[in-house]
């Protein structure tokens, strides 16, 4: 028991960059997926297809490996340092994850049921109007369990910034288990559960989405 | 150290790092069957009547889902040999499948669960009336219809394991990622060998995501000629979005 009061509070030290990172991972990822998806839906052939080269790299490779040609690779490149590895985490991360987001952006606009954009269009409303007042509100809520599933996601991909040299959880953590040996699998665990619950009220609130979602969509 | 893109280097790096491309390749099927196997065990336990034991396999897997893979693999190789009485020491690709299969088991039992829910309740009702054992009730009529429509499903998962696969490499198993972090270390240059790895990735993901696409196309032909009553073939389980 007092080896559990030893612990907490060294992990607990690692807890607000974990929660800085995956804001700002949110932040950004969410702002790629609409204006990613948004531009996979665009009349121009050359925003499309600039779109879909980011959404196939991004998809196409694993975000550990991003992440590492972000950090690593990317000053030697271009000689360009990001000056930061909160930085290159974030970028990773909300690169990765709005690729992936783009595509969930694209299909559920394009799932909601054709009669709403003629009827929008009988009422003589705009290209602007129509998504923004009939098509957009409508998609969004089938966006929503997609959104909650991807949160949880990138919660589980914080951890990786710990590799490029930031002091998340696992950081402290992987770093007591040299203080005694023997500790180890107490210290992991207690890593797991810090994880989990701050995935907690993501989980509930992805069920709470998914209800949501069920109503209120013209199909 | 100067810091331009240099080709001869990149092809020095191109055979090194592509040797680590069989242990990704085999650690990413290793993987993919032992999640298979195991994700049948989540979904028969999910099936036992008992509502205690139920939450408990449900929490255990949200547990399991919701924490990141490197800290599971971290736990596996670092923890579980200090663990008393039951602990023992693993070589790195032992844990990295034992630490991934187990993550992605819990995701691939989700797959075979909205395999199993797709089937239509008259068929259980049906080899009931035909008085089937529970047995053979599984075998020759629940599973083989579960199983093909899920496929895609499955293949999606086995592309995003071969995603996750380099992960291993922080604890020592030395696939494309640890050779290319060799290959750096010793040229002083990380990145040709990098790019090696990207280029890699896409070349191999790529053609398997186009794959999967065609079996998805495949099966949905068969599913839907088939299907008696014109039901639609399976989609996501989780929010549908098509």
């Amino acid at each position: 028991m007092s080896a559990l009061i030893d612990i907490f509070p060294v992990l607990f030290q690692g807890v607000k960059i974990t929660i800085t990172v995956l804001l700002g991972s949110i932040v950004v990822g969410y702002l790629m997926a609409f204006i990613a998806g948004f531009c996979l839906l665009s009349n121009n052939i050359v925003l499309r297809l600039i779109t879909r080269f980011y959404i196939e790299i991004f998809r196409g490779t694993s975000l550990i490996v991003q992440l590492f040609l972000l950090y690593y690779a990317l000053p030697m490149l271009f000689n360009f340092d990001l000056g930061s590895n909160y930085l290159a985490g974030v970028l990773a991360i909300s690169l990765n994850y709005g690729a992936y987001m783009a595509e969930v952006v694209r299909g559920s606009i394009e799932s909601v049921a054709q009669g709403q954009r003629e009827a929008a269009t009988a009422l003589n409303m705009s290209r602007f109007q129509r998504m923004r007042l009939v098509v957009f509100p409508q998609a969004v809520r089938m966006m929503l369990p997609e959104f909650g599933n991807y949160l949880i996601q990138m919660i589980k991909a914080t951890s990786l910034v710990s590799l490029i040299g930031m002091k998340d959880i696992l950081y402290y953590g992987d770093r007591f288990r040299f203080s005694d040996i023997s500790m180890t699998p107490l210290v992991f665990l207690m890593v797991l559960i810090f994880y989990f619950i701050i995935a907690l009220p993501l989980i509930f609130l992805t069920r709470k989405m998914e209800e949501i979602s069920k109503k209120g969509v013209a199909s | 150290m100067d810091w331009n893109w240099k080709g001869e280097l990149f092809f020095e790096a191109l055979p090194f790092v592509a040797k680590g491309i069989w242990v990704t390749l085999s650690l990413t099927i290793v993987c993919y069957i032992f999640a298979l196997v195991f994700g049948f065990g989540w979904t028969f336990l999910k099936r036992v009547p008992n509502k205690a034991f139920n939450w408990v396999v449900t929490w255990v897997m949200e547990f399991i889902r919701s924490t990141p893979p490197l800290v599971q693999l971290y736990f596996i190789y670092y923890a579980w040999p200090e663990v008393p009485y039951i602990g023992a020491t693993l070589s790195p690709f032992t844990s990295a499948v034992i630490g991934l299969g187990i993550h992605f088991s819990t995701y691939i039992s989700e797959v075979y669960r909205s395999g199993i829910e797709g089937v239509d309740k008259g068929q259980w009702e049906a080899s009931t009336a035909l008085n089937f054992s529970t047995r053979q009730k599984w075998t020759k009529i629940i599973l083989p219809q579960a199983i093909p429509p899920t496929i895609p499903m499955l293949g999606n998962y086995l592309i995003i394991l071969f995603k996750e696969v380099p992960l291993a490499a922080v604890i020592g198993v030395v696939g494309i990622l640890h050779l290319a972090d060799d290959f750096g270390q010793a040229n002083f240059r990380f990145l040709e060998a990098y790019t090696v790895v990207a280029l890699l990735f896409l070349l191999l993901s790529y053609p398997s995501a186009l794959l999967v696409k065609q079996l998805e196309k495949k099966v949905n032909y068969r599913f839907d000629k088939k299907s008696p009553n014109g039901k639609k073939p399976l989609k996501e389980s989780k929010g549908a979005v098509s």
